[in-house]
């Protein structure tokens, strides 16, 4: 097949492999938590608020000639500020929540939009933030996506039962006297690494569902966090490379090709596995029936 | 002394945004007590066993718990929040649940001591689900799940357990196992319950705290259709579900 004869020869190939695997592990990790605790909306604010990051970061390096000033570090301070501004709200004026992550994703965008319009040269980034350009990846972002995920999967490892606890059940865990608040900006921050790291794939627009999906598939199958995270990574991992193989030969863009891959793959999962939980529960509530 | 007090409130006013939900409240809640919450939506139930726990603060008087304040003595409190708040497809299993009642802020990459394990297991079989712990939590009937939730507010041997609503939505039948549990559990600890429903089904329950802005207690057998009709504010008649009509007419 052409793909893996020129993925022998191109390097870009073999980065955009790597990226995509990269951005998998930190998604499916991530992704559990943002499902579990659904937050998915926040993960789109702070999403779309990293195109203002990645259009200053643009700007300042064509214009002041700041070479080193990738997008990415643009985006990385953008979707942190975005989700500490987004969780402070959430927790001292929960009412308006979704107003302010409302606004945090339009003027994010609009932002972006004037600095990549202000930036003399190409116009052409402004459409590849927000779909992606996998081939586009660099060795030295692969670097700094590795660099991510490192960071990421790391405090989720360590901090893995709080983290759910405080998912799971916030009040019982501000009762066993863990920091609650301090843990759930912990989990936006997170959210907001792994929102960059996708971008890079995905692109702005779709990495919501890069985010959200192989987390759905895998919960059908898997019965703890743990189970749900390893199973989302591999089947996360097997879109963005199902999709990378499948759009090279037609020259398709490939974030949009991972995306319906990955929406068919649910559609197809859940009309297989249908209601999982409703008939085991009620199977159970029959065999309790009779024992007694 | 004779009785020790577990729950002491002195005094106690609390409001939502200015809007007073609580005032004059003081309570005493004896060792080994089976205090049962009741009153009407809205009458401040919830917010009672909130301040109880140091989920909230009162904006005047003093919450003593086993003499001290609620956010010292949390390791010796057991506490069950209303079951409707969970996530019902959230993927985590029986024995995590569980092991939940004995975490603590930090413990470094989540590594689990045997002897917390041992205890969440043994919890587990105090509640009667010993055999359950590797099934995912959402998979258990609705009976079985708060028992999930008792064994996780045991799991960290206290000497109080708080419980918020813990027979809501279930029928009769798992309600009645239910508070025999819990009056097993009666036999070593002091239990606090916030109940919606002020039925009198239960006679394990030794004293009634009726909520309505204002508290008063009063031990079982006093309750009478005049303390009812007081807390809800209009008359109310008792089913006695032991009595039937004939019906003849009609």
């Amino acid at each position: 097949m052409g793909f893996f004869h020129a993925l022998w020869q191109h390097s870009f190939l073999q980065y955009a492999l790597l990226a995509g695997l990269l951005a998998s592990v930190a998604c499916g990790v991530v992704g559990t938590y943002v499902v579990a605790r659904r937050i998915t909306y926040i993960a789109a604010g702070i999403a779309h608020s990293v195109l203002a990051g990645m259009g200053l970061a643009h700007y300042l390096a064509v214009v002041h000639d700041l070479t080193w000033l990738h997008p990415l570090y643009g985006a990385v301070v953008a979707a942190l500020v975005s989700a500490v501004t987004i969780g402070l709200v959430s927790l001292k004026a929960r009412q308006r929540e979704d107003t302010v992550i409302g606004a945090i994703w339009a003027v994010g965008m609009a932002a972006g939009i004037l600095f990549i319009a202000a930036t003399p040269g190409y116009q052409e980034n402004l459409m590849s933030y927000l779909i992606g350009n996998i081939l586009m990846v660099s060795g030295s972002e692969v670097w700094l996506l590795g660099l991510l995920d490192l960071v990421v999967v790391a405090v989720c490892f360590v901090f893995y039962r709080q983290l759910g606890a405080v998912c799971f059940d916030e009040e019982f865990a501000r009762v066993r006297g863990l920091s609650v608040s301090a843990y759930y900006l912990l989990l936006l921050c997170l959210t907001a690494l792994t929102v960059v790291l996708l971008v890079s794939v995905v692109g702005i627009i779709l990495v919501i569902a890069l985010l959200t999906i192989p987390v759905a598939v895998a919960g059908r199958f898997t019965r703890s966090l743990w189970q749900t995270m390893l199973l989302a990574v591999a089947i996360s991992s097997l879109f963005t490379t199902i999709g990378l193989v499948v759009s090279f030969e037609p020259n398709w863009p490939a974030g949009p090709t991972i995306i319906l891959i990955a929406g068919v793959a649910f559609i197809v999962v859940s009309l297989f596995t249908g209601n999982h939980t409703g008939r085991i529960r009620s199977s159970e509530r029959a065999a309790s029936r009779t024992n007694r | 002394m004779a009785e020790s007090i577990v729950v002491h409130i002195e005094d106690v006013a609390f409001a939502y945004n200015g809007l007073p939900v609580l005032s004059d409240v003081s309570l005493r809640i004896v060792e080994k007590d089976f205090a049962w919450i009741v009153g009407p939506n809205g009458g401040g139930k919830t917010t009672l066993l909130k301040l109880m726990i140091g989920l909230l603060q009162p904006q005047r008087g003093q919450v003593r718990l086993l003499g001290q304040r609620p956010k010292d003595v949390r390791s010796q409190v057991g506490y069950m929040p209303q079951h409707a708040s969970l996530d019902p497809q959230f993927p985590v299993t029986v024995l995590d649940v569980v092991l939940m009642g004995r975490l603590t802020n930090f413990r470094p990459l989540g590594r689990i001591a045997r002897q917390d394990r041992e205890r969440a297991e043994a919890a587990l079989g105090e509640v009667g689900i010993a055999e359950r712990g590797r099934e995912q939590f959402s998979h258990l009937s609705g009976g079985q799940q708060r028992r999930v939730l008792i064994a996780r507010a045991m799991a960290s041997d206290p000497k109080l357990l708080l419980l918020d609503e813990p027979t809501a939505n279930l029928d009769l039948r798992v309600e009645q196992e239910l508070f025999e549990l819990l009056q097993r559990l009666n036999e070593r600890l002091t239990i606090v319950m916030v109940s919606h429903d002020p039925a009198f089904v239960s006679p394990f329950v030794k004293s009634v705290v009726c909520v309505k802005r204002h508290v008063h207690v009063h031990p079982t057998a006093e309750i009478d259709s005049e303390i009812m009709s007081e807390l809800y504010g209009r008359p109310i008649r008792m089913v006695r579900h032991d009595q039937h009509f004939d019906r003849e007419d009609d």
